[in-house]
């Protein structure tokens, strides 16, 4: 049975409230830190740990704790980025629904090892009802003498709000959440100065993911090194993944980083299996941005081990072979689904978050839309196929924040792994309307780069 | 709302109050963070994002009117333009696709006579399709007001057309949510 250190106590009923909370155990990590720890103590637990950002990029979060700049008399914030907009992921959704109070206690920990006195939760616009729930759950927090002014007598003060976004994928950027958060439009920052120097009105900045923020919470527990013997080398502790797609049981799931992918989409403890007896055509492991794997790469790595659900293991063979673990948002699409109407759609979704502020991603990521919309309705030429390979190559890289290699890599994926079902779809124009391609298949990985 | 601006726009004594409340949670002089949340709570007052609305949000955070208009452009969740008394806001994007999100806007395109980013000659529905909402797994979805509907069939899109043609939900603050929306 799996260990969970976050959804444990999600079922027990009332656990979204103050006081079933308190009696299970909550509260628990900010006595210990502020009563018996230094906020250097708490850093260096969760350097220990291991833990890894949990939004998608994975950097050591102690690390990037460290780098915040301390000059005298200049307040800090430590910022939650509950953006959560990635295609595929739910968990911070439903870990905040669930259980707001383990957010709540992450932040005041995770504060006082920042010397921040002043921190918020961004959530995306649409998330308004879990923001009441939060709001909720902070004024709990607040009459239980957790927040406020010195809290537990120990000198530390600490305020803590919820600020809502308006619907803007790219305010899950680190430095457009910033901009959004002083009340402006979400378009990413130059870096450097990065937020840990100068972040929300200039002062020095941390910005860390739902998870990443509730994940502090029992390392602080049950101590650094407890956390790092769950899982495989650096992918350390547990990790929410949000199942979607073609399989029988979608949902949010805590595992340990340390099981096979195999396991993951096939046993009924996780996603059951593919719906309706069909077989698995393509997985995207974490959240829409991620490469997308094709049939024969997602249960085997190409050299032909089992594929784990860490980031190393599902980063296994780059960009040729392998993906990312990235948000842990999950999805598993069947043997009827088309890739070409799939990259479509995805590459239609970053034309809509293109901020607009770079060319390449701006006109690239409607260029692609436009090319990827004529292959999938039977209209495309062959040139199009490297015409899209092209337009990718020169948005990756060549943009302000990452949102532009986010939607390059979908495309370069797909083309990479799905050449075949792209030309398909410009040889039998009549064809691809009425069917879809099927399996592809399998490749040899010398002639799998394009 | 079928009126083309706001004549009279002005919050009251409670919306007032949630407003300082909003600009509280920021330091002395970083009251324009409190924009993007006064522009939803101004919204779900008036309906829609006119001129004169913006004007009056800009005027109470103390900023150029010309801060409030590109933020309320930037952001899809603002609405600059009049729309229903309902959204139904119907995701479309990779997961919700697949799991059929296209037929249920076909559906509800025919059912209700209007295209997507259309308002009924009633007033009451505008339909919009949206980006991801973060319910992958509950697909396919909409968001109305505050409240996701998930797992959606068509039995279901009529079932709440008729709830909300009874009884139009707009963006009210405090509506009540959907808590048990997310099963595991």
């Amino acid at each position: 049975m799996t260990r969970k250190l976050l959804l444990d106590k999600v079922n027990v009923e009332g656990i979204a409230g103050y006081d079933v909370y308190r009696k299970n155990g909550g509260y628990r990590s900010v006595e210990k830190a502020l009563k018996t720890m230094s906020p250097d103590e708490v850093v260096e637990e969760v350097k220990k740990s291991g833990l890894r950002g949990r939004g998608g990029a994975g950097f050591p979060t102690g690390m990037k704790w460290s780098f915040l700049a301390k000059p005298e008399g200049v307040p800090r914030h430590l910022l939650c980025n509950a953006d959560e907009s990635e295609p595929g992921t739910f968990k911070d959704r439903y870990l905040m629904e669930k259980i707001p109070h383990l957010l709540i206690e992450g932040m005041i920990v995770s504060s006082f090892a920042l010397g921040a006195n002043q921190s918020y939760i961004y959530i995306r616009g649409e998330y308004m009802y879990v923001l009441r729930i939060l709001e909720k759950a902070i004024a709990e927090a607040y009459a239980n003498g957790w927040l406020g002014k010195n809290i537990l007598g120990t000198g530390f003060d600490l305020d803590l709000s919820v600020t809502p976004g308006a619907g803007a994928y790219i305010c899950g950027e680190e430095t457009a959440l910033i901009e959004s958060l002083e009340g402006k439009r979400g378009n990413p920052r130059i870096k450097p100065p990065f937020p840990a120097v100068k972040g929300l009105w200039q002062r020095p900045t941390v910005v860390n993911n739902v998870e990443t923020i509730a994940a502090v919470v029992p390392i602080v527990n049950d101590g650094g090194e407890e956390y790092a013997k769950i899982g495989i080398g650096r992918s350390t502790g547990t990790k929410l993944i949000s199942a979607g797609g073609n399989i029988n049981k979608p949902g949010v799931y805590e595992i340990e980083m340390n099981i096979t992918v195999e396991e993951f989409i096939y046993s009924d403890t996780y996603c059951g299996g593919i719906k309706n007896g069909k077989r698995l055509k393509a997985c995207v492991p974490g959240g829409s941005s991620v490469p997308i794997l094709p049939h024969y790469l997602v249960c085997k790595t190409a050299a032909g081990e089992d594929r784990l659900m860490t980031y190393e293991s599902l980063a296994d063979g780059g960009f040729a072979t392998g993906s990312m673990l990235g948000s842990g948002g999950f999805i598993v699409y069947d043997e009827d689904q088309c890739i070409v109407r799939n990259t479509w759609n995805f590459t239609r979704f970053y034309h809509h978050e293109s901020c607009g502020q770079c060319s390449p991603c701006r006109e690239g990521t409607g260029w692609m839309e436009k090319v990827l919309h004529r292959l999938e309705y039977g209209h495309g030429k062959m040139e199009d196929i490297n015409l899209l390979w092209d337009i990718q190559r020169k948005i990756e890289g060549n943009t302000i924040c990452p949102l532009g290699d986010a939607a390059a890599w979908p495309v370069a994926a797909a083309i990479r792994h799905f050449r075949e079902e792209f030309e398909w779809h410009v040889n039998e124009p009549k064809a691809c309307m009425e069917r879809n391609y099927g399996l592809v298949t399998e490749k040899t990985f010398e002639t799998a780069t394009a | 709302m079928s009126e083309t601006t706001h004549s009279q726009v002005s919050f009251s004594d409670e919306l007032l109050k949630e407003v300082n409340r909003v600009i509280g949670q920021f330091p002395e002089g970083k009251q324009k963070s409190a924009l993007i949340r006064v522009l939803h709570i101004a919204q779900a007052e008036f309906g829609w994002l006119s001129v004169p609305v913006m004007d009056y949000v800009a005027r109470l955070l103390h900023i150029q009117p010309i801060e409030v208009y590109e933020v309320a452009t930037f952001y899809s969740m603002y609405d600059t333009k009049p729309v229903g008394k309902v959204k139904l806001e119907v995701c479309r994007t990779g997961p919700c696709m697949i799991e059929g999100a296209e037929k249920i806007v076909k559906y509800i395109e025919d059912k209700l006579g209007i295209q997507d980013g259309e308002t009924t000659a009633d007033g009451i529905f505008t339909l919009k399709t949206v980006e991801c909402l973060g319910a992958c797994g509950y697909a396919p979805m909409l968001q109305a007001g505050e409240k996701y509907h998930e797992h959606l069939t068509e039995a279901k899109v009529d079932e709440l057309i008729e709830a909300y043609r009874k009884n139009p939900v707009a963006n009210y603050m405090g509506q009540e949510t959907n808590l048990n929306s997310a099963k595991s």
